[in-house]
């Protein structure tokens, strides 16, 4: 019974005795293989690394009232927008509020995720029954919609406020299925050899049982990115998160709201940000996709 | 007490009861989210009033007080007991920000809409993927198989609010395919369900560009789920018997195969619904199209406290209902999931 639950929990069925550095590297190595997800890999990395990098070495684009809504040029690879800023830097500066906040929701969104999960099976009893009920009532709420209420309301003003807003009402699926492999886990010998040492409520479910569910973690986590990126761009678009600064989604919605898609000049406006963000997201989605191939075998062709 | 004891532990009862408790914690919540928040709808109609017309605060307070039935001084305790009591009556009160309009008149007029947009698009989306993941479930490995998969993972990567805009800026402004100008709104005025069948055209018209964008962005989904599912049950022993029992191969396809693909993906249709509906206040800003995306909106703007209670509980009790059924229907199917529940 426990191994058919863990079966269907999607937990891959091996030896924990395996070594982890082992497993890590042979990761990496399949991940390499599948042509997907090494593509979707370079693509994470590369947008990632830009977006981290360019802010030190590109210096924010001047407004220059002589270039407003210029067309591609040498000076200008992307043109240039309504407030004659070059667009090109401004794609390249814009990306990490993005991607800051959608780590930090879905960083902050696992983590409530596996301690509220794994607990929950830990202990079972009431705990549990409480834990799964503020998880009903959680997920029941039509999230972008409350976010877009909390974000109206609330004055939004740093990046760690949003994360923290977007990571805080997005775990209970996640927390769900980490009770459900707990659940099956917990009956495993090595957790029963576990409690008889004595080692320790915490030790035993953050150590031993844990670690177990990984790679089903890291691959929750990348999904989490992108559900967070997609909440937090769309606040950006409503006008509902500040609009300070500038970062792909305020672009998008300067570009719209100035009426930028009747202005021929104005397309690269409009398109580089929307292209970045769905490159990130697709390149999020590929490297997701293969790691959930490559660690459930049973998902591969037969 | 066995007949109390039974009636206690009949799952769907519980199930029922948990529910409603839900929607209740959900309603409360909500309620006192709203008004511990900054600004409330008194406050911003005087700063419109003064950023508008120019009056001094004392008009616009007096204003104020005449236009609005409201009164933020009111205790909260006697604001949320009279909520509650309206809302056992099937009440919830009055919109704050337009006179005259009670809630459940606004919800009743906008929410058809957006369930009429989510749901043929959903339905679309559903039974495009369907058929889709099947084929690229019998034939792994061809070119359908990896043409849908990249496709269907690159729309996937679309945020649906963003993929709005593409239609609109490529479609519409670029291409000139439509006129996006006129498709704004649920139906041109003026047309009125006794036109027949050229009113039911005219609302597909308006619809169409939402309704194009959530096929888009979830058919890719639907398309891998059914692949996945179906993969798996071609490898079913029921499946090869069948085959060897000589059956015809359209029999098997969709009695053997096909509904027992379908059957895992019951509730994760609840849980699309509830996301592409409030998925649904982004792209029907974009489109301008009337349903309660719009309308959550502009009572985001004007503090409309009522209307926001009332939209949220609305979709909750949706969310919730939609998977009591789903977790009814389960039961039905399958017996162990109501004896696991009364067992923990």
């Amino acid at each position: 019974m426990s191994a058919a639950s863990a079966e269907t929990a999607g937990l891959p069925v091996e030896p924990v005795t395996a070594k982890r550095s082992y497993r890590g590297g042979g990761l990496l190595t399949q991940l390499t293989r599948s042509p997907s997800g090494f593509a979707g890999l370079i693509l994470v990395v590369v947008i990632v690394g830009v977006s981290l990098i360019a802010p030190i070495f590109v210096e924010a684009p001047s407004a220059d009232v002589n270039l407003i809504w210029t067309p591609p040029s040498s000076a200008h690879l992307l043109g240039t927008n309504g407030s004659g800023e070059d667009i090109l830097k401004l794609v390249l500066r814009g990306g990490t509020t993005v991607i800051f906040v959608g780590f930090g929701a879905a960083a902050l969104t696992t983590a409530i995720a596996i301690v509220m999960g794994s607990l929950a099976a830990y202990f079972r009893g009431r705990f549990d029954a409480i834990a799964l009920q503020i998880t009903d009532i959680v997920m029941t709420i039509p999230t972008i919609v409350l976010l877009a209420v909390l974000g109206a309301f609330f004055q939004l003003n740093s990046p760690v406020a949003l994360a923290a807003l977007l990571g805080a009402f997005t775990w209970p699926v996640l927390m769900r299925s980490i009770r459900a492999q707990v659940l099956s886990l917990k009956e495993r010998e090595f957790v029963e050899a576990a409690r008889l040492l004595d080692l320790g409520t915490m030790r035993v479910v953050f150590v031993e049982i844990v670690p177990n569910m990984a790679s089903y973690i890291l691959i929750n986590f990348i999904i989490a990115i992108t559900n967070a990126i997609y909440a937090l761009v769309g606040l950006y678009l409503l006008g509902l998160a500040p609009m300070a600064g500038s970062n792909w989604a305020i672009m998008i919605n300067d570009a719209w709201t100035s009426g930028a898609m009747f202005n021929p000049n104005a397309m690269s406006y409009i398109f580089s940000p929307v292209a970045a963000i769905i490159l990130l997201q697709l390149g999020l989605i590929m490297l997701s996709r293969s790691l959930e191939e490559i660690l459930n075998p049973r998902l591969r062709d037969r | 007490m066995p007949v109390l004891k039974r009636i206690w532990h009949n799952y769907v009862l519980r199930r029922i009861l948990r529910a409603i408790f839900v929607i209740w914690v959900v309603a409360t919540a909500v309620f006192f989210m709203v008004r511990l928040l900054p600004g409330n709808p008194v406050q911003v109609y005087i700063n419109q009033q003064i950023a508008q017309y120019g009056v001094s605060y004392q008009d616009a307070a007096a204003s104020a007080a005449s236009y609005f039935s409201f009164d933020p001084q009111t205790p909260i305790l006697v604001q949320y007991l009279n909520y509650m009591l309206g809302l056992l009556h099937g009440d919830m009160g009055m919109s704050i920000a337009t006179r005259g309009v009670s809630v459940t008149h606004l919800i009743a007029e906008y929410l058809p809409w957006t369930l009429f947009s989510v749901g043929i698009g959903i339905l679309i989306a559903i039974v495009v993927g369907l058929f889709l993941g099947m084929v690229m479930a019998y034939r792994r490995g061809g070119a359908i198989d990896h043409g849908v998969t990249a496709i269907g993972s690159f729309l996937h990567a679309i945020p649906n609010y963003l993929m709005a805009i593409i239609i609109v800026v490529i479609g519409g402004a670029l291409l000139g395919l439509f006129d996006v100008g006129s498709m704004r709104g649920t139906v041109t005025p003026g047309i009125d369900p006794s036109y027949g069948l050229a009113w039911v055209q005219d609302i597909f018209y308006h619809a169409s560009l939402p309704i194009l964008t959530y096929v888009l962005t979830t058919v890719g989904t639907w398309a891998l789920i059914m692949k996945s599912s179906t993969t798996q049950i071609l490898g079913e022993d029921y499946v090869t018997v069948a085959r060897a029992r000589g059956l015809n191969d359209m029999w098997i396809r969709t009695n053997y195969v096909g509904r027992n693909a379908i059957l895992p993906m019951v509730a994760q249709i609840a849980t699309t619904a509830g996301f592409v509906v409030g998925g649904a206040i982004f792209v029907e800003q974009t489109f301008k199209y009337d349903g309660i995306g719009v309308t959550l909106y502009s009572a985001l703007q004007t503090r409309d406290y009522t209307v926001l209670q009332g939209i949220l509980l609305v979709l909750t009790a949706t969310v919730v209902f939609a998977n009591l059924i789903a977790d009814l229907l389960y039961s039905v199917l399958d017996p162990r999931i109501r004896t696991d529940e009364t067992g923990a």
